[in-house]
């Protein structure tokens, strides 16, 4: 072996050690910073993680866009849902005076709020627009009480990562991450244009993130988990849209 | 870049129109970095049309302003089969779901094509690409000129010699559309269509005119790309496939004649 080969060696093995090892350690430096998605190990893992790592640098504090009244859509679509079984009808027959939501996990003082209770709580209104995977949307005003005031309220522990959050609907499940969780404009949204939240539109209660896609604004929410890991939920992956393949942030 | 090169290579990498082409023989014609991110975007666009096209399936229709949907009139509808229920389309069924695949490789797909336009596009600054391979030349700018190299190539002509080294004009303009309007106006539109991004952003899509406007222009500057590769690939046809495909994959060209 030559000189200038056995340096061409010799540079090309430090290259590759400290690619090597600069991606293990921004992996860790990701991972600390809550950068790495649920869903990262999954076949498109590696443009999901960029694509949340990037937004998650970029909006950890941004706000959705709002729209000024005469923006909001006359014509609002509601996908529809499967049937949503007895106990929703015997519910809203009595006008969901008997909606409960539970909230627990990583929280110090696990609760079981009523409707009544949650509509007596502050809250916050904004007009912002639903967005669907599949391309539509609308803008509605949304009116209901901010999750983080919720998530005070019962005392959430500094350790928790994610919220985890449930429809009445089995299987109807979403998780998001604490910058989503803590954001202002994320509500607990019991109101829509200001008339109570149609059924259509998830109501009585709906999970409003608006800087992501409707799948991830989950209808008829009646559980929140606070969490420090997903892997026991489902398949690990932070919901039930995951589970069937779809990417679990969804600020894209 | 350029100081690099060794200088017989630097040679053939200067090559213009005004060469001349028979005092250099079976040599260089793309440089590596050209012939790798030339083929990584290929792989990017066609993931990308792919998983796009199947995206689209789920709401075949197109809006203008921010707001769009099923209650509302659309300025343009596919009237293709749907992959949901809730789009009337008139046909009797209802194509299955794909859309989960379809977006998460959309948008790995255009993390490559970003990066790979990173790399092409410093190298084409720093290394001279852009002002020696695609600036057309002031006096190849002419009327005459353009509706001389407009005709040939409406005539299928065969091109001349000189081509085997150097774009003609009407190639350099079209190569600077892709690269410098159409690609950067795909990733503003695409970006404008996400919540996340707009909310860091708003202007990325108040100044498109609103999400579902971001969407159609998504959509239109797709046909023009779309048009783009066919255009292209019938163009290196006409041109000698053999001769063309060698200089893409290995770099090298061999001059007519020969």
């Amino acid at each position: 072996m030559n000189n200038v080969s056995r340096r061409k060696f010799v540079t090309t093995g430090l290259a590759v050690a400290a690619g090597a090892s600069g991606i293990a350690v921004a992996a860790k430096i990701a991972q600390h910073h809550g950068l790495i998605p649920p869903d990262a190990g999954v076949l498109y893992g590696p443009g999901e993680t960029l694509t949340y790592a990037a937004q998650r640098l970029l909006t950890r504090h941004s706000m959705a866009r709002e729209f000024s009244r005469d923006q909001i859509s006359t014509n609002p679509f509601a996908n529809p849902v499967d049937p949503l079984g007895d106990e929703f009808t015997r519910l809203h027959a009595a006008s969901f005076v008997d909606w409960q939501l539970t909230v627990d996990g990583m929280v110090t003082r696990p609760a079981t709020l009523s409707l009544a209770e949650i509509r007596s709580f502050p809250i916050t209104t904004h007009i912002t627009m639903i967005g669907c995977e599949e391309g539509w949307t609308y803008i509605g005003e949304w009116t209901g009480v901010p999750l983080s005031y919720i998530l005070d309220r019962v005392g959430a522990l500094p350790q928790a990562r994610y919220v985890v959050y449930r429809s009445i609907q089995p299987d109807w499940w979403e998780s998001i991450d604490m910058a989503d969780a803590l954001h202002p404009q994320t509500l607990v949204a019991h109101r829509m244009n200001g008339n109570e939240l149609p059924v259509p539109f998830g109501g009585p209660l709906r999970l409003r993130v608006p800087r992501q896609l409707g799948y991830k604004n989950v209808k008829y929410l009646n559980h929140i988990t606070l969490t420090d890991t997903l892997k026991p939920f489902g398949k690990g992956l932070g919901g039930a849209d995951p589970d069937g393949g779809y990417a679990w942030y969804a600020g894209i | 870049m350029n100081a690099t090169l060794p200088i017989a290579d630097r040679a053939t990498h200067q090559l213009s129109s005004s060469n001349p082409v028979s005092a250099v023989p079976s040599t260089q014609r793309h440089s590596a970095l050209v012939r790798v991110t030339h083929w990584l975007t290929t792989l990017a666009f066609l993931a990308l049309l792919l998983s796009g096209g199947e995206i689209l399936l789920s709401h075949p229709r197109f809006y203008w302003g921010e707001t769009g949907n099923v209650n509302m009139r659309p300025w343009l509808n596919l009237h293709v089969p749907s992959s949901r229920r809730a789009v009337p389309t008139g046909y009797g069924y209802v194509l299955p779901d794909q859309n989960g695949w379809s977006r998460y490789l959309h948008f790995e797909a255009a993390w490559l094509a970003v990066g790979t336009a990173l790399l092409y596009g410093l190298f084409g600054v720093f290394s001279g690409h852009f002002r020696r391979n695609l600036f057309p030349a002031a006096s190849d700018l002419s009327i005459k000129e353009l509706g001389n190299s407009l005709l040939r190539h409406l005539r299928f002509e065969r091109p001349g010699n000189e081509e085997v080294w150097s774009y003609n004009v009407l190639q350099r303009l079209s190569y600077l559309l892709v690269i410098f309007v159409l690609f950067p106006l795909m990733i503003w539109t695409g970006l404008a269509m996400s919540m996340g991004f707009t909310s860091a952003f708003p202007l990325s899509v108040r100044l498109l005119g609103g999400q579902q406007t971001a969407r159609s222009l998504h959509f239109l500057v797709t046909i023009l790309l779309v048009l783009f590769l066919f255009i292209h690939v019938l163009m290196v046809l006409v041109a000698g496939f053999r001769n063309r495909m060698r200089a893409m994959i290995t770099g090298r060209a061999i001059p007519p004649g020969e």
